[in-house]
């Protein structure tokens, strides 16, 4: 992730060896090119070709994978513009990304910094426990939540005995609260995961900062917010963008614990598309990549303004690496 | 005894630099309360997990009868075993090990060939794949996910354990291939020079040398690539729509709810039968779990 930006700046700068002509290189350079099959094929085949076969799918009339679909323009793009479950889906996915990412980071870099103390104890356990729910499969934890938000599930019952329900509720079964439900659950599964992006971001500040701080006199909340923040903030950036991309990709979540319902309140994105092509009894797939493109649209258009917002940020920082 | 709290933190895992932290925390009530605050968040945190493995020990009306209870009145580990054969757990378990282990190793193979001569070579056309690499990175699977089910359809793979490991391991994955690029790019040169004058060529400097220099990468790969595939869900339950004997583990759950939509104690245990083997890695690795994403990040 930050990998892979870094990566970028550093491949480009690697010295060119001496010019050659351009078959001769081929030529000497074949077994890189069979060191580089698998994954220029797999890639190829798996990731590009979807990428650009989606586009040509989106235009198409195509009621299923034994048939070859009939061409028909941007019908499709028309029908989604007048679908008001589509633009429900796209509310949802977007209410969903507003509520749970500024919680998830917000309370992840919270949780490091008391867990980067050098004050607390048993760091190493309170890392593991928070941890624990990053491993475990999504689409189980949508089950099991099912049960646990259940009108009789301990939530419920906990809520109504401290008094902040009058009667029990299944969270996951109201319109009021799926969408809530799955924000909460979210930002519970993964917030372990950000919370040691937090932690290995916190640990690039040299000791040296927080010295110098103490000695001028910085109290700990002067410190954090004069001088850690500030240093913060590419990782901000970048820790968001990742963060707001798993947003979008909520499925097994989603799909598991409220099935999208009740009547579409929680149904985002990539329910709509999975249940206009794999889940109706015709399956519309080209209307689904219509809806697909314009998804990879808001995510290419979501991570190309943190990428810009990232160099602004390196740039605002300076002397950071 | 002056000594406890130093075994009693190394036990826990706690660095052995800070031997009287419990000490710091009796002297400064602030820093007591925050560490109260994070125990009892971390229980809270860790609640759905307890109560899980109470339920999958309850009989059905217990669960939503007994309130906050979490002792079951009499264990039932019938859930266990109607879960595990009457539902097709053992089937679902086995395609979980065959795809995982599948994905694993696709993704370990293509990403060391192709991160090393990223990281080390340059050639024509380099700077094209860096560059798609990049533009797909953030590609949401909800978008590929008919392509690639029409692609595997026509090369006659779909109802195969085969077709869901490509589906998984073939594409994306960029970060994998990125990690060996960074590491084999820090090694120093001299080691292809020497092995070369001894007359070894790319395959074998590559498999001999690099390969066994790599294995703290191929470690972290081996581990963000199987919690991937194991937790994975979009892709296997699409691929499976038409052929149940080919579920993984987390498909299997959600069918279990549509065929047997009371049965919420033998759910349960199918739950902890599929979350359990994930969880147990992770404690047995945990350092090196949170190493490896804290590496993967930093780097």
């Amino acid at each position: 992730m930050v990998a892979a930006l870094e990566e970028r700046r550093e491949l480009r700068s690697t010295p060119r060896p001496a010019k050659l002509g351009v078959w001769r290189r081929l030529r000497r350079d074949w077994w890189i090119y069979l060191f580089l099959l698998p994954t220029v094929a797999g890639y190829g085949a798996y990731t590009v070709y979807p990428l650009v076969a989606s586009w040509w799918f989106a235009f198409l009339d195509w009621p299923g994978f034994a048939d070859a679909g009939t061409f028909i323009g941007i019908e499709n793009f028309e029908r989604l513009a007048a679908d008001d479950l589509f633009w429900n889906a796209f509310k949802n996915s977007f209410l969903f990304l507003i509520l749970a990412v500024p919680a998830r980071v917000g309370l992840a870099l919270l949780l490091a910094i008391l867990l980067n103390r050098k004050r607390t104890p048993f760091k190493g356990l309170l890392r593991t426990l928070f941890f624990l729910p990053v491993v475990t499969t999504g689409a189980i934890i949508g089950v099991v939540f099912t049960l646990l938000l259940d009108a009789g599930g301990p939530i419920s019952v906990a809520m109504v005995g401290m008094g902040l329900l009058d009667s029990p509720a299944n969270f996951v079964a109201s319109t009021d609260t799926s969408l809530l439900a799955g924000v909460a659950v979210w930002v519970w599964k993964w917030l372990g995961i950000t919370m040691i992006y937090w932690l290995a971001a916190l640990q690039t500040i040299p000791q040296e900062v927080h010295e110098a701080a103490m000695i001028d006199g910085a109290r700990p909340v002067q410190e954090f917010t004069r001088i850690t923040l500030p240093l913060l903030i590419p990782f901000l950036v970048i820790i968001t963008l990742i963060d707001t991309v798993g947003a979008l990709n909520v499925f097994d979540l989603m799909y598991t614990m409220t099935g999208g319902g009740p009547s579409f309140s929680s149904e985002v994105i990539e329910i709509f598309i999975f249940r206009t092509a794999f889940g109706a009894t015709v399956p519309q797939l080209g209307y689904a990549s219509a809806a697909a493109v314009l998804f990879g649209l808001l995510t290419m258009g979501i991570a190309v303004a943190q990428a810009v917002g990232l160099r602004w940020a390196r740039r605002a920082t300076g002397a950071m690496k | 005894m002056t000594t406890t709290p130093v075994s009693t933190s190394k036990l826990r895992g706690l660095r052995p630099d800070r031997p009287d932290s419990l000490r710091v925390l009796i002297r400064r009530p602030g820093s007591l309360m925050v560490f109260a605050g994070l125990v009892v968040l971390a229980l809270i945190w860790i609640y759905p997990f307890i109560w899980l493995v109470s339920a999958s020990l309850k009989t059905q009306p217990e669960i939503f009868g007994s309130g906050l209870g979490l002792i079951p009145e009499t264990p039932v580990w019938e859930n266990y075993s109607r879960a595990w054969t009457v539902v097709g757990f053992d089937r679902y378990f086995l395609n979980s090990v065959i795809i995982t282990g599948g994905t694993v190793a696709l993704i370990v193979v293509r990403s060391a060939l192709a991160g090393y001569v990223l990281g080390r070579y340059d050639f024509i056309g380099k700077k094209l794949l860096i560059g798609i690499f990049l533009i797909t990175f953030f590609l949401p699977e909800g978008y590929t996910i008919i392509p690639v089910v029409q692609l595997t359809d026509q090369i006659g793979l779909l109802n195969t354990h085969l077709g869901v490991i490509l589906g998984l391991g073939a594409g994306g994955q960029v970060a994998a291939t990125l990690l060996y690029a960074g590491y084999f790019r820090g090694l120093p040169k001299e080691l292809e020079e020497c092995a070369r004058l001894d007359g070894a060529g790319h395959i074998r400097i590559f498999a001999q040398i690099m390969l066994p220099l790599a294995w703290p990468i191929t470690a972290t790969v081996i581990i963000l690539t199987f919690l991937f595939a194991w937790n994975v869900y979009l892709l296997p339950l699409v691929f499976t729509l038409s052929e149940p004997a080919l579920r993984t583990l987390a498909v299997g759950m959600s069918a279990f709810i549509g065929e047997y939509s009371t049965d919420w104690s033998g759910l349960a245990a199918a739950a902890m039968i599929s979350l359990v083997p994930v969880m147990a890695i992770f404690i047995a690795l945990q350092r090196k779990f949170v190493d490896s994403i804290a590496g993967a990040v930093k780097q």
